[in-house]
C-alpha cells in the first residue's frame, strides 16, 4: 500500500476529512450558534447587528461542509453512499434547513415590514437549531454504530435513530454551538446587546457543561467501544483530560470576560471532541451494531491509491488557499459590526 | 421501473433543473460585473459604479439560491444514488471535491467582499474580489461539467470487481479530466451561461428604456451586455457543432434520437422541426434530406447508424422528447444569433434604443437562453439513458439500497413545496429590485451630459465619432 511520510493514504484521508469536519464544526458552529440564539434578541437593531456579525462569513463557513462532503465522496465513496442513504430523511431535513437558513439571511432585509422580519427571524433561528440537532443526531448514532449486515446493508429502522443517547448528543452539539456563537457575537458587538450576550454566554456555557458531563458519562457507560482505546493505552488519557481542562477554561474565560480566549477554547473543545470520536473509530469509519463484519474500515472504503494520491496533492495545494481566503475574510471584516447601507 | 427509481429520477431531475436556473445566471452576470467594474476603475465614471452596485445586489440574490440548491445536489448523490456514488466515487468524487476546494471556496470567500466590502477594501481590491468570484463560478462549472462529461464519455479508468461490487478506478487523472467530450461540452455550457446572464441584463435594461427610467444607466448596461451576448451567441454555433460531433462519435444512440433516425445504416436527414412517432418508427417534419450525413461526413449519402442498430435495451426510451428538446435548443440558438446581430446593426446605426418593439422583444428574451440551457441539458441527460455512466452503469442499477419509496416521496413533496415557494419569492424580490433600480447620486441621472461621450465604450464610441465626422 502506498504511503506518504510513513502514513498510508487512507489514513491521510481519514485525518484530512477529520480536519475538514472540525473546520466546519468550528466555523459554521459559531454562525449556527448565533442563529440559534437569534430570537433571544428582541430589538430590530440587535437582530440586524447579530445577523451582520455573521453576514460576510457564513457562506465561506459553509464551504467547509461542501469540501468535507466532497472529500468523503472522493476518498471513501462507500461510506458516503452508506451514511447519506441510511440517514436519508435526517439528511433531507438537514438540506431543507440549509435552504431555509440561507434564504432567511438573504431575504430578511429585503422588505421593511415588521412581520416580514419576524418571519425570517423565526425561520433563521429554527433552521439553525434544526441543523445543529440533526448533526448531533447523526453523530450520536455514528458513535453508537448503526445496524449494518456483513454486506454493509442497512437492516435497521428509521425510528431507531431517535434514541436517548443520540438525543443527548444532539442537545450537546446545540449547546456547544450556542455557547460558541455567543462568544463570537460578544467579539462583534457593543453596548446593550453586548451586555445581554454576557448573560447568554454565561447561561449557555453552564448548559453546555451540564450536557458535556452527561454525554461523557453516557458514553463511558453505554458506548464502551468508544473508550476501549483509552483503556488499552492509558497514556492517551491525556486527551480526555485536556478536553475537561479546556472546557473548564471556557468557564474561566467567561467569568473573566475574556471572550476571545473563551472562543478559542470552545473551538479547541470542538476539535478535541471530534478527535476523541475519531480515535474511537479508527481504522473504521462506520461501526456496525449487529455484525463486526459490517464495520466499514477506511481500507475497505478507500478509493484507489492513484486517486487518493492525486487528491492529496490537490489538498496540499488547495487547503492553504482555502485557509488564506478564510483568514483574509475574517481580517477584512474584523472588529465590531457597524451597520451600513448594504448590510443585511 | 420500480417506485424508488421513478421517484428518485423525478426528484433528481426536478432539483437539478431548478438549480440550473441560477448558476448560469451567476456566471453570466459575473462576467458583466467584471466589465462594468473594470470600466469604472478605468474611466472613474460614476455610472459604471452605480451599475455595478445595482447588479451586485441582483447577483447576491441569484448566487444565494444557487448555493442553497447546489448543496442539495451534492448530497443527493449519496442519499438517492448510493450505488452510483460507490461506483464512480474514485472519479466523480474527485472532480466534485476539486470543485469544492478550488472553485466554490474561492467564490464564497470573495463574495463577502463583493457584497459587503465596498467601504472595507480599496476599489482595486474590490475589483479583484469581483474577478475572483466570477472566476470561481467559471471554475466551478469546469469541474462539474468534467464530472458529467465523464458520465457521457468515460475515459482514463478501468473497472475493478464484479457485479454489485464493481467500481470504476482512475488510471490516468488527466485523461479522465480531458475525456473526449469535456472541452466541447464545457465551452458549450459556459457560453450558454454567458448568454443567460447577459440576457438578464438586456431584459432589465430594455425595460428601463421602455419605461424611460434610469435611461443613461440602462443604455450603458445594454451595450455591455449586448456585446457579451452577441459574441456568445456566435460562439455557441461553434461549440454546439463541436458538441454534436462528439455525440456523433461517442454516443450514436443519442444522436439517432436527436434526429429521430431509425434505419440501421442509411443516410440521415436533418430536421428543422418535426415529430417522432417512436412506435411506428416514423419521423415527420420539415427536413433537409441527407442533412445530418452532410454535416457529419460532408456527404449527403453517407450512412449513419440509426436506433435499430442499437440493442433495444440500450436505447433511450423518450425519443420524441430528445428530438423536441434538441430542436428547440437549436432553434433558440439561431434566434439569439439573429437577434443580437440585428441589434448590433441598429446600435451602429444609432437606432437601437428608439426601436421600441425590439426593446419589448428583449424584455421577454431573457427566457430564451434559460429555456435553451434547460432543454439542452434534457437532451444530453435523457439522450444518455438508459445509462447513468454511458455503457458502464445503468440508471436502474445506481440507486440507494437502503432507501424506501415512501421516504423518497416525502422528500420529493418537500422539495417541490420549497422550490415552488422559493421561485415565487425569487421572482418577487427580483422584481422589487428591478422596480427600485440603481441608486443614483443626485445629478448623474438627470444630466447625461456629465457623461463624456468618448467614455462610452465600444460601438457607440465609434458611432459617436463617426457622426461627428459627418457633421464636419
Amino acid at each position: 500500500m502506498d504511503t506518504f511520510l510513513g502514513i498510508d493514504l487512507p489514513t491521510w484521508w481519514f485525518l484530512l476529512i477529520g480536519a475538514l469536519i472540525t473546520g466546519y464544526g468550528i466555523l459554521d458552529g459559531f454562525d449556527l450558534g448565533a442563529g440559534a440564539l437569534h430570537l433571544f434578541f428582541r430589538k430590530e437593531q440587535s437582530r440586524r447587528i447579530a445577523l451582520n456579525a455573521i453576514g460576510p462569513v457564513w457562506d465561506g463557513n459553509e464551504v467547509w461542509l461542501v469540501i468535507g462532503a466532497g472529500a468523503l465522496f472522493a476518498a471513501f465513496p462507500l461510506v458516503y453512499g452508506t451514511i447519506l442513504s441510511v440517514f436519508y430523511l435526517p439528511f433531507i431535513l438537514f438540506l431543507v434547513a440549509i435552504i431555509f437558513r440561507a434564504i432567511s439571511i438573504e431575504f430578511r432585509g429585503k422588505e421593511p415590514m415588521p412581520w416580514w422580519h419576524q418571519l425570517w427571524d423565526v425561520s433563521y433561528c429554527v433552521s439553525s437549531i434544526v441543523i445543529a440537532l440533526l448533526l448531533g443526531l447523526v453523530l450520536g448514532n455514528l458513535i453508537q454504530g448503526i445496524p449494518l449486515n456483513a454486506n454493509h446493508e442497512f437492516v435497521g429502522r428509521l425510528r431507531d435513530f431517535f434514541n436517548p443517547y443520540a438525543g443527548l448528543i444532539s442537545v450537546t452539539v446545540l449547546s456547544l454551538f450556542m455557547m460558541h456563537g455567543a462568544m463570537y457575537l460578544l467579539m462583534k458587538t457593543e453596548d446593550r446587546l453586548y451586555t445581554k450576550l454576557t448573560i447568554i454566554a454565561d447561561n449557555t456555557s453552564k448548559f453546555f457543561i451540564l450536557c458535556f458531563l452527561a454525554a461523557s458519562n453516557a458514553t463511558l457507560i453505554y458506548v464502551p467501544h468508544m473508550t476501549a482505546i483509552f483503556k488499552n493505552n492509558p497514556a492517551l488519557f491525556v486527551l480526555p483530560m485536556a478536553a475537561v481542562l479546556i472546557v473548564l477554561n471556557i468557564r474561566r474565560s467567561i467569568e473573566k470576560r475574556q471572550y476571545r480566549r473563551g472562543f478559542i477554547s470552545s473551538s479547541i473543545t470542538t476539535a478535541l471532541l471530534l478527535i476523541l470520536f475519531a480515535m474511537g473509530l479508527y481504522p473504521n469509519l462506520v461501526l456496525s451494531t449487529v455484525d463486526p463484519r459490517g464495520h466499514i474500515s477506511i481500507y475497505e472504503a478507500a478509493s484507489s491509491d492513484a486517486s487518493l494520491r492525486t487528491m492529496l496533492l490537490f489538498a496540499f495545494i488547495g487547503m492553504p488557499l482555502v485557509g488564506t481566503y478564510t483568514v483574509f475574510m475574517f481580517w477584512t471584516f474584523r472588529g465590531k459590526v457597524k451597520l451600513e447601507e448594504h448590510s443585511y | 421501473m420500480d417506485n424508488v427509481e421513478l421517484l428518485s429520477r423525478i426528484q433528481f431531475a426536478f432539483t437539478i433543473a431548478f438549480h440550473y436556473i441560477y448558476p448560469p445566471l451567476s456566471i453570466g452576470l459575473g462576467v458583466c460585473l467584471v466589465v462594468m467594474e473594470g470600466l469604472y476603475l478605468k474611466t472613474k465614471n460614476k455610472i459604471y459604479e452605480e451599475l455595478t452596485r445595482f447588479w451586485v445586489k441582483i447577483f447576491a440574490l441569484i448566487f444565494g439560491i444557487g448555493v442553497a440548491t447546489g448543496i442539495v445536489m451534492e448530497f443527493e448523490f449519496g442519499t438517492n444514488w448510493a450505488t452510483y456514488s460507490r461506483y464512480v466515487g474514485d472519479i466523480f468524487g474527485s472532480a466534485l471535491a476539486a470543485e469544492g476546494i478550488f472553485a466554490f471556496a474561492l467564490e464564497s470567500a470573495f463574495l463577502g467582499i463583493l457584497l459587503f466590502g465596498w467601504n472595507r477594501v480599496s476599489p482595486r481590491v474590490h475589483f479583484l474580489a469581483t474577478i475572483l468570484v466570477a472566476l470561481g463560478s467559471i471554475f466551478s462549472a469546469l469541474w462539474i461539467v468534467v464530472a458529467n462529461s465523464w458520465q457521457q464519455t468515460p475515459a482514463g479508468y478501468r473497472i475493478e470487481g464484479q457485479g454489485m461490487q464493481a467500481r470504476a478506478i482512475v488510471t490516468d487523472f488527466w485523461e479522465m479530466v480531458f475525456n473526449p467530450s469535456s472541452v466541447e461540452r464545457y465551452s458549450h455550457v459556459l457560453i450558454g451561461a454567458f448568454l443567460s446572464g447577459s440576457f438578464l441584463v438586456l431584459s432589465v435594461s430594455a425595460w428601463y428604456i421602455l419605461k424611460k427610467k434610469h435611461v443613461v444607466h440602462a443604455q450603458t448596461a445594454f451595450r455591455i451586455a449586448l456585446w457579451v451576448a452577441a459574441v456568445s451567441a456566435l460562439g455557441q454555433l461553434f461549440t454546439g457543432h463541436k458538441s454534436a460531433e462528439v455525440v456523433t462519435k461517442y454516443q450514436p444512440a443519442k444522436l439517432a434520437a436527436m434526429e429521430g433516425h431509425f434505419e440501421k445504416l442509411a443516410p440521415a436527414d436533418m430536421y428543422l422541426m418535426g415529430w417522432v412517432d417512436a412506435k411506428n418508427q416514423k419521423t415527420t417534419g420539415l427536413k433537409i434530406p441527407g442533412g445530418l450525413s452532410l454535416l457529419v461526413h460532408q456527404d449527403m449519402k453517407a450512412p449513419i447508424p440509426g436506433l435499430n442498430s442499437i440493442k433495444p435495451e440500450n436505447r433511450p426510451k423518450a425519443i420524441n422528447f430528445v428530438f423536441q428538446t434538441y430542436h428547440l435548443m437549436v432553434a433558440i440558438g439561431m434566434t439569439l444569433i439573429g437577434l443580437t446581430l440585428f441589434s448590433l446593426f441598429l446600435l451602429y446605426r444609432k437606432k437601437l434604443f428608439e426601436t421600441r418593439w425590439l426593446m419589448v422583444v428583449f424584455v421577454y428574451a431573457v427566457l430564451l437562453p434559460q429555456i435553451a440551457n434547460q432543454v439542452g441539458w434534457y437532451t444530453a441527460e435523457v439522450g444518455r439513458q438508459p445509462w447513468v455512466v454511458y455503457g458502464l452503469l445503468r440508471t436502474s442499477d445506481a440507486l440507494s439500497q437502503a432507501v424506501k419509496a415512501e421516504h423518497v416521496l416525502i422528500s420529493l413533496i418537500l422539495f417541490t413545496f420549497i422550490y415552488v415557494m422559493l421561485f415565487g419569492l425569487f421572482l418577487y424580490l427580483l422584481n422589487k429590485k428591478i422596480q427600485h433600480g440603481p441608486d443614483v447620486a443626485s445629478d448623474s441621472e438627470t444630466s447625461s451630459s456629465r457623461m463624456n461621450p468618448s467614455l462610452i465604450p465600444l460601438m457607440s464610441e465609434r458611432a459617436t465619432s463617426k457622426s461627428e465626422h459627418a457633421k464636419d
